[in-house]
């Protein structure tokens, strides 16, 4: 059944179902050629599994996809590939000991020979403007880098289709612009773009038209550039946005964190070395860490919280007190408490209960343990309550949290460590994957507390999320921090380009300072 | 000491390695697929005994050899059903087929233990293989020349072809090889089979070349060994082939410090040489921080597909 159309793909009717969750539920539109289409939606709209659907790795369980009037089945990624179907991934599907060029082949289908297919690259990064060197090994790429070696492949396949699964959530402001012209350029050829986000304004930049699915359904269709970024927010997650509550603060208290001159040598092959770090944090105050990943943010964080201790004591003051040569539980007598960013197997052992995950962080401040034995009846209470005052979906306090969904779970963690009063909480990537109404939550129990006079240190990939609640904020570049800046001071392009610093390719930022200057 | 003393050495550390070479040759390619398979001593076991029971029946060496290979073959796909389809710990799955492979073949070998066969010896003229000096070079049975082509092979494998790159593929990232849309059970279910007939060839060697006859746990441990060389290869071919011959040389201390007439040092020490190198070198390797990057990322990871 072939009928003239004007649309590129078509789903009509999808719906896909796992065990216990209707992941989408009759969800249907259309692009058309040369068009770049949003999917917009919070963590767990469906958004991923349905262009899993498109990119042949899912099947839906009902449903339609016509293919330019064409109704087809993808039966799997290489199916795909071959109707003209490129995907970047989210999370990206790269294999790090190898060279740019070998993950290049190994997404083609066609059997091609390494002159040729280098050959190739480099003509597809000439025309697009990106810059990579093909025989890097992945593992010494920045992020930005990376995604271009995703893009770079599904380019090389002369896609009539580009998905892209939130690709902005790990690139410096200036990556971002660098993306978005290539996108452009892209869809100005006849190459239609999908453009999976939960950033408003990126949307509004770029897309002609976008999707909104909420629940697995398809709630909403508008064109971007008509809407503001708060009414496509309230489609989204069906409700009103709720504002963080927050002063703008000019006087804090004495400091109570200050680390100073914080150095340490990296662990493994893939460890950041720490150099002079430092700042201080004063009591009421939230000071943020921005930067791209893996640029020793984790490395940061275990050293500031005791996990990793340096034996200079004095290089890690709390309230006074040389802390740095002592280990977590010591530092968090002390009144340190620390989230990490993994959820799982970092701040929560999956397979236990939620009031024995509570055990393990909060028994020494919260007295849930004594004289080696544990109190299982307070241990609950605790649990209980930090689960009321957060709002934790979960079916009790015995439930295990790999139970639990990733924002409700973050939701535990960060409930966990605030009820416990904190003169010093030491927070990362505190709303990574969580929805925007737990976000909300999150952060404006981070901003209460600092309210209470606790020092709070956010570690965050996310820039928005940072000028949203914090006062002074700080880069951290290859192991190094960048000076202080005030909130509300600093510019997105200045924070940007100390993000870049001198990671990535030097062209780019050279592009990216002349920008910069231009403004 | 002369020239045949020398020869007879360098002859006997060649035979002694080969067995490890093959065997861990085979374990290369699995582990770079991202399984452990430690079953690699019940593996070679299993080859051994039907392959010294084919060719003791058939009186065709060949026969025994292809026919062990697809007994251990065949021991390795319950393995990788087992690991791979219901993504059992590969671990406890190894050990527990090295113990079947012990068991197993103790109970199929036992009608044959006192018997001999004849050697699977080389196959150049007699005038070359006994030359006493040209009998270095030619003077192995097949399966010594069998194992350097197919370190070389491997090694191209890895290197230079496409689907050497996507086994590589599959064990560094199974889930962005999946995503990509590469079959990761499949590839290692393949690997898994490789390394199980490269099990069963080592296990020929020993009842068709070295020994020729059957005993009860012939291989004596070798398994463990190959395992050990893998790592200290740093999975790659060609430090195996070098890496197995040093393995021989300590192997072989025993007999030639017998044959030398040392007596200071006790001979149940130097037999137990061979185990506390493998102890040491895995002890150092550990100890060098960079060995992470050589690694396969996802090396005894269970792998399962959302679907």
């Amino acid at each position: 059944m072939t009928e003239k159309t004007d649309y590129r793909i078509e789903l009509s009717a999808i719906t896909k179902s796992f065990p216990g969750v209707l992941a989408n539920d009759n969800v249907s539109f259309a692009i058309k050629p040369g068009e770049i289409h949003a999917l917009l939606g919070e963590n767990g709209a469906g958004k991923s599994t349905l262009v899993k659907m498109i990119y042949g790795i899912m099947q839906p369980d009902e449903g339609e996809i016509r293919w330019e009037g064409e109704a087809i089945k993808v039966a799997n990624p290489k199916a795909a590939r071959k109707l003209g179907v490129g995907m970047v991934f989210q999370h990206f599907s790269l294999f790090e000991a190898m060279t740019v060029l070998e993950n290049i082949a190994l997404g083609m289908d066609a059997k091609i020979s390494q002159n040729l297919l280098e050959e190739k690259i480099r003509e597809v990064m000439d025309v697009y403007g990106l810059k990579l060197d093909p025989h890097r090994i992945v593992s010494t790429l920045s992020v930005g880098e990376r995604q271009r070696i995703e893009i770079v492949r599904a380019l090389l396949l002369n896609p009539r289709l580009l998905i892209m699964d939130e690709p902005t959530s790990v690139l410096t402001p200036q990556e971002v612009a660098q993306l978005f012209e290539t996108l452009r350029k892209l869809s100005a050829t006849g190459c239609s773009i999908l453009y999976i986000s939960h950033k408003l304004h990126e949307i509004k930049e770029l897309c002609d038209q976008a999707t909104i699915l909420r629940g697995g359904k398809v709630v909403g269709e508008c064109d971007p550039k008509q809407e503001t970024s708060k009414s496509m927010a309230e489609m989204m997650i069906g409700g009103d946005l709720k504002q963080i509550e927050k002063d703008v603060k000019t006087e804090f208290g004495d400091p109570r964190f200050v680390v100073d001159n914080l150095s340490q040598v990296g662990e493994g092959d893939f460890g950041v070395a720490l150099s002079n770090i430092s700042f201080s944090v004063r009591a009421g105050e939230i000071f943020g860490i921005a930067g791209v990943a893996g640029n020793g943010q984790n490395e940061l964080l275990m050293a500031l919280s005791g996990e990793v201790p340096t034996s200079n004591a004095d290089t890690i003051k709390l309230d006074g007190k040389s802390v740095a040569d002592q280990n977590i539980l010591q530092r968090r007598k002390h009144g340190l408490c620390a989230v990490p960013e993994e959820r799982n197997g970092h701040a929560a052992v999956v397979d236990f209960s939620l009031s024995d995950n509570a055990i393990l962080t909060a028994r020494e401040r919260m007295n849930l343990a004594s004289g080696g034995l544990i109190k299982h009846s307070e241990a609950r209470s605790y649990t209980d309550n930090v689960i009321s005052t957060f709002g934790v979906k979960t079916t009790g306090s015995a439930s295990p949290a790999g139970s639990l969904s990733g924002g409700n779970l973050q939701k535990f963690v960060v409930g966990r460590e605030i009820m416990q009063n904190p003169d010093v909480l030491l927070i990362s990537q505190p709303t990574w994957g969580v929805d925007a109404g737990a976000a909300a939550a999150i952060h404006q129990a981070i901003v209460d507390l600092a309210e209470n006079g606790s020092a709070i240190i956010v570690i965050s990939q996310d820039l928005d999320e940072l000028l949203a609640i914090c006062d002074e904020m700080a880069v951290i570049n290859e192991g190094k921090l960048s000076k202080t800046l005030k909130v509300g001071e600093a510019s997105v392009d200045e924070i940007g380009l100390l993000m870049g610093g001198i990671h990535g390719d030097p062209n780019a930022n050279q592009d990216s300072v002349e920008n910069a200057h231009a403004h | 000491m002369n020239d045949t003393i020398i020869i007879s050495i360098i002859m006997t550390v060649i035979g002694a390695s080969t067995p490890i070479l093959l065997a861990a040759l085979g374990e290369l390619i699995v582990e770079k697929s991202g399984v452990l398979n430690l079953g690699i001593e019940g593996m070679m076991l299993i080859g051994a005994v039907v392959g010294f029971a084919v060719t003791l029946t058939t009186g065709f060496h060949l026969l025994g050899i292809v026919v062990a290979m697809l007994a251990s073959t065949l021991s390795a796909m319950l393995f990788a059903y087992l690991t791979l389809t219901l993504t059992a710990n590969q671990v406890a799955t190894g050990l527990a087929l090295t113990i079947f492979g012990i068991g197993i073949s103790s109970l199929m070998g036992e009608p044959y233990v006192g018997k001999t066969i004849e050697i699977f010896s080389s196959w150049f003229p007699a005038s070359l293989a006994e030359h006493p000096q040209l009998r270095v070079i030619f003077g192995y049975s097949p399966l010594v020349y069998l194992s350097l082509i197919l370190t070389i092979s491997v090694s191209y494998f890895l290197k230079k072809t496409r689907a050497g790159l996507i086994l590589r593929a599959v064990g560094e990232s199974d889930l962005s090889a999946h995503s990509i849309g590469y079959s990761v059970i499949g590839v290692r279910y393949a690997a898994v089979a490789f390394g199980g007939a490269m099990a069963g060839l080592a296990g020929c060697y020993f009842s068709l070349v070295l020994t020729p006859l059957w005993s009860e746990e012939l291989t004596a441990g070798r398994g463990w060994i190959a395992l050990a060389l893998v790592v200290f290869a740093a999975w790659k071919p060609s430090r195996l082939l070098f890496g197995a011959y040093l393995f021989g040389a300590i192997m072989t201390l025993e007999l030639h410090a017998k044959a030398a007439g040392f007596s200071f040092i006790a001979p149940e020490l130097l037999a137990a040489m061979p185990y506390l190198a493998t102890i040491v070198v895995l002890a150092l390797i550990s100890l060098r921080k960079s060995s992470g990057l050589a690694a396969p990322a996802c090396l005894a990871k269970p792998f399962k597909p959302s679907t």
